[in-house]
This record gives C-alpha cells, sequence and structure tokens, in this order.
C-alpha cells in the first residue's frame, strides 16, 4: 500500500532558504543544499522547493541551486517558481528535479500543463493553486505569490488543471496558510472526491493532529508543511510514529 | 568501466550520483565502443516504451545491448529501463521490448490511482544477493503506469497496488527494477550498494 507523503517545503530567495534560520542541528541553516539534505537523510519523503520571488519579479528559478540541492539528496524533488515556459520545464528537469510545479503561469496559459505533460509525463507536471475562501463558500484561485485573484474556481481549476495533463496537484490554501490552525478539509475533500491524481495538502499545519486529520478525513496523499518542520517544532519521526500508531500508512 | 546508457531519456545525472555514493563509477554514454568494453551495463529510463525503443534502434544500441547480455554482460535496468528488458509493451500500442526476459509490460487496470506514485513496501519473494541489505517491509519510491507480467521465478520482490508489481527482477545476468532506487532513500542505497557487490 502507498504511504502517505510526509514533504517539508522550503522557500529560496535568491538562492538562500527564506524560512529556517532557527534550524538547529545543522550549521549553515541558509544553505538550500544544506536543509535539503538534512531532510533527505531524516525521513522526509520528498522535498519540494519554491523560488518564491520569481513569479513575482518575473525572474527565473534560479537554477543553480537545484543542482545543488539534486546533487545531495536521494529522495523526490519538486520545483516550482516562475515556471512558464516549455524551456524550464527542461532546465529544471536537467539540473534533476524529479517533478516541476507551475501555478501563476497556468493560469494565465493552462496549454503549458498539456504541453509540458505530452512531452515530459504526466508524473513530472505539478500544478500548485493557491485558493482562498470567498464570501459565496466557494474558494477562488489566486496567483502571483497571493497577490492577484483570479476569479477563477479552485474546484474547477483542479479539475481542469488534471484533465489537461497535470499528474499530481498541490493545494495550498491562503486562508489557512500560517495560521497554525489545521489544514482546508473542505477543499481538500471537494477536490480529492473529484480527482483521480495524488493530491498534497499544504497550508495550516501546526500540530501533529493536523496532519492526521487531513489524512484521514481529506483522502490527501501527502502532506506538506513549512515552518513547523523548519523551526523544529515538530520532528519528522516523530511525527510519522505519531501517524503510524493512529492506523496512517506512512514509511518509517 | 560501467555505462550508465545515455539514449537521450531520463534523468541520468540522479542514477550517476546513486552509484557514486555507494562508490561505483560509471560513465553516461551512448558510444558503442563504450558499451562493448564496459565491463557491466544501466538501462535507465523515464518516458514511453515507444520513444525508448525507438531511440535506442536509431543510434543502434538495441542489437548491441542484446549481443553483450547474451554473452553474458550485466545489466540493470531500472524504471522504463527495466520495461525495456521484456519482450513486449502495451504501451499504446504494441511494440518489442529488447526480449531480454520473458513477458511483457501492461498498464494498470485497478481502481487506485495511476500512475502508482509514492512509496510503497516491498514484499521479498525470493533470496538474492541483490536484497541482502534490506528487509520485507522497507519502502521504495515508484512513478509508473504500466508494470511487468512476466515469469514469477524472476521475481525477486514486489509491491501490492491492487495487483502485485514486480519491483526488482533478476534472470542470470539480468536485473530489473521497477522503482526509483536512487530515489528511495536508505533502502535504495543499500539496494545499489549490493548490486555493486553483484557485478564486481
Amino acid at each position: 500500500m502507498l504511504a502517505k507523503r510526509i514533504i517539508p517545503c522550503l522557500d529560496v530567495r535568491k538562492g538562500r532558504v527564506v524560512k529556517g534560520k532557527k534550524f538547529k542541528d545543522i550549521v549553515d541553516v541558509d544553505q538550500p543544499e544544506a536543509l535539503g539534505k538534512f531532510y533527505s537523510d531524516n525521513n522526509a519523503d520528498e522535498l519540494v522547493f519554491y523560488d518564491i520571488t520569481a513569479s513575482n519579479e518575473g525572474r527565473k528559478t534560479s537554477l543553480e541551486f537545484v543542482k545543488r540541492v539534486a546533487d545531495e539528496i536521494n529522495i523526490p524533488f519538486s520545483v516550482g517558481g516562475g515556471v512558464s515556459t516549455l524551456e524550464d520545464f527542461n532546465d529544471i528537469l536537467r539540473k534533476g528535479a524529479d517533478k516541476v510545479s507551475v501555478n501563476s503561469s497556468a493560469v494565465k496559459n493552462p496549454l503549458l500543463i498539456k504541453e509540458a505533460s505530452e512531452k515530459y509525463g504526466a508524473q513530472c507536471v505539478v500544478l500548485s493553486i493557491d485558493a482562498k475562501k470567498d464570501k459565496d463558500g466557494t474558494w477562488k484561485v489566486i496567483i502571483n505569490g497571493g497577490r492577484k485573484n483570479t476569479g477563477l474556481d479552485a474546484v474547477e481549476w483542479a479539475v481542469k488543471g488534471v484533465e489537461l495533463g497535470a499528474g499530481e496537484l498541490v493545494i495550498n490554501s491562503i486562508d489557512a496558510d500560517g495560521m497554525k490552525e489545521g489544514y482546508d478539509i473542505d477543499l481538500l475533500s471537494q477536490i480529492t472526491q473529484k480527482v483521480r491524481v495524488p493530491v498534497i495538502a499544504s497550508g495550516g499545519a501546526g500540530k501533529m493532529e493536523h496532519f492526521y486529520e487531513v489524512a484521514e478525513k481529506a483522502d490527501v496523499d501527502g502532506i506538506l508543511a513549512a515552518s513547523v518542520f523548519h523551526y523544529g517544532e515538530i520532528n519528522i519521526n516523530d511525527l510519522k510514529k505519531y501517524l503510524k500508531n493512529k492506523g496512517i500508512e506512512v514509511r518509517i | 568501466m560501467n555505462v550508465i546508457i545515455d539514449y537521450g531519456l531520463g534523468n541520468l545525472n540522479s542514477v550517476q550520483k546513486g552509484f557514486e555514493r555507494v562508490g561505483l563509477e560509471t560513465k553516461i554514454s551512448s558510444d558503442i565502443h563504450d558499451i562493448k568494453n564496459s565491463d557491466s551495463l544501466i538501462l535507465p529510463g523515464v518516458g514511453a516504451f515507444r520513444d525508448a525503443i525507438k531511440l535506442l534502434e536509431e543510434k543502434n544500441l538495441k542489437d548491441i545491448i542484446i549481443e553483450e547480455v547474451k554473452k553474458g554482460k550485466s545489466i540493470l535496468g531500472i524504471c522504463l529501463g527495466m520495461q525495456l528488458l521484456y519482450e513486449k509493451s502495451f504501451e499504446n500500442g504494441e511494440y518489442d521490448g529488447l526480449g531480454l526476459v520473458e513477458g511483457y509490460i501492461k498498464k494498470f487496470d485497478i481502481s487506485l490511482k495511476v500512475p502508482h506514485m509514492g512509496w510503497n513496501d516491498l514484499k521479498i519473494q525470493k533470496e538474492n544477493p541483490i536484497v541482502r541489505y534490506i528487509k520485507e517491509g522497507d519502502y521504495v519510491y515508484y512513478v509508473h503506469s504500466y508494470y511487468a507480467k512476466g515469469r514469477e521465478e524472476d521475481v525477486v520482490a514486489y509491491s501490492e497496488y491492487e495487483v502485485k508489481v514486480p519491483g526488482i527482477i533478476n534472470k542470470d545476468n539480468i536485473y530489473g527494477i521497477q522503482f526509483h532506487p536512487e530515489k528511495s532513500g536508505n533502502v535504495g542505497h543499500n539496494i545499489l550498494k549490493a548490486y555493486k557487490e553483484i557485478i564486481r
């Protein structure tokens, strides 16, 4: 049976990790490759790197760090931020990433998903969606790092993205992000009921119970978090033992 | 010299890094002389079966690989590389493979999500030096939509995904790994380490 993936997410700005300054156990926490190796050696099931400044500044993912990280780790590795062309896919995959995630650019040009999927295979095309709850109770797609509301329905966009060829979805709740009050179970459940590709929950982790809750209730395939891991609030090994005791399949 | 065959598909760098970590030097090459003079071959691959076999043919590598392996040279096929070892694949049509291992490649026809993507646990079916450093229940990382149907006696280890998915196969000097050992953390590392000792 497939294990639920526990995925630390690292935000990189100008080749340095933004979150993670209080990280224990390793010396230079700002280095993406040092943090990547730390997680790879400590039971993370996958790593996600976002070059968070890339999209907003219209700049390309700084490829240099992708290779440095890929050389250090031996778990799957997903990279996003500023990806807008097939050439970007090619460059990032060639530097050693296994998956490339698209967000804002796919909203502007949905065919990018289709073309990338046909060329590189659905398994390496990840559609990342930032969703915000609207007054009418639906969720809307937000782009450019949380700055622009597109008015698109997030659940519909998720379904459309899979039809176009996305092999995985990362669903980030803007409302839950950073609140540490748990993942957006409603949003995630709606999406997992409608698509047949892996769905990764993002945004809202504060304590171990939140991981259990989203795994159990929303049927997600992976659970992504940033600060709780980077600041050492939750240890991945402890988390996995906890989940296993609760009957969730995890890789120990 | 151990040659990672470069036919234009897949991330060869991570496979090479994986072997480097266990102390096995490899050369990435599509050169016929390199392949002929090699001590062992590694056939990686990500993508479509048809494209892969076509590229191997176009680069005149198909016959040479078959010839070398039939002479007794070790080969390790990884992911699509393992599937290429079989006689046939039914991925979007019907295509001949290298025919080094009996059986064929078929699409998952199951209720679970396809591709089979993520960490799944291995069940060890048969004693074999390649599983020397791993144990029943260890997790490995898979990404694939098609799987091998071949002889039971060739299956060393498998995973359950509604159907029985051969994870590691072996027939004489031929090994195939459906998952990605280079992406499977310590377990993958230990499999590559065992393979290094096999071909030594």
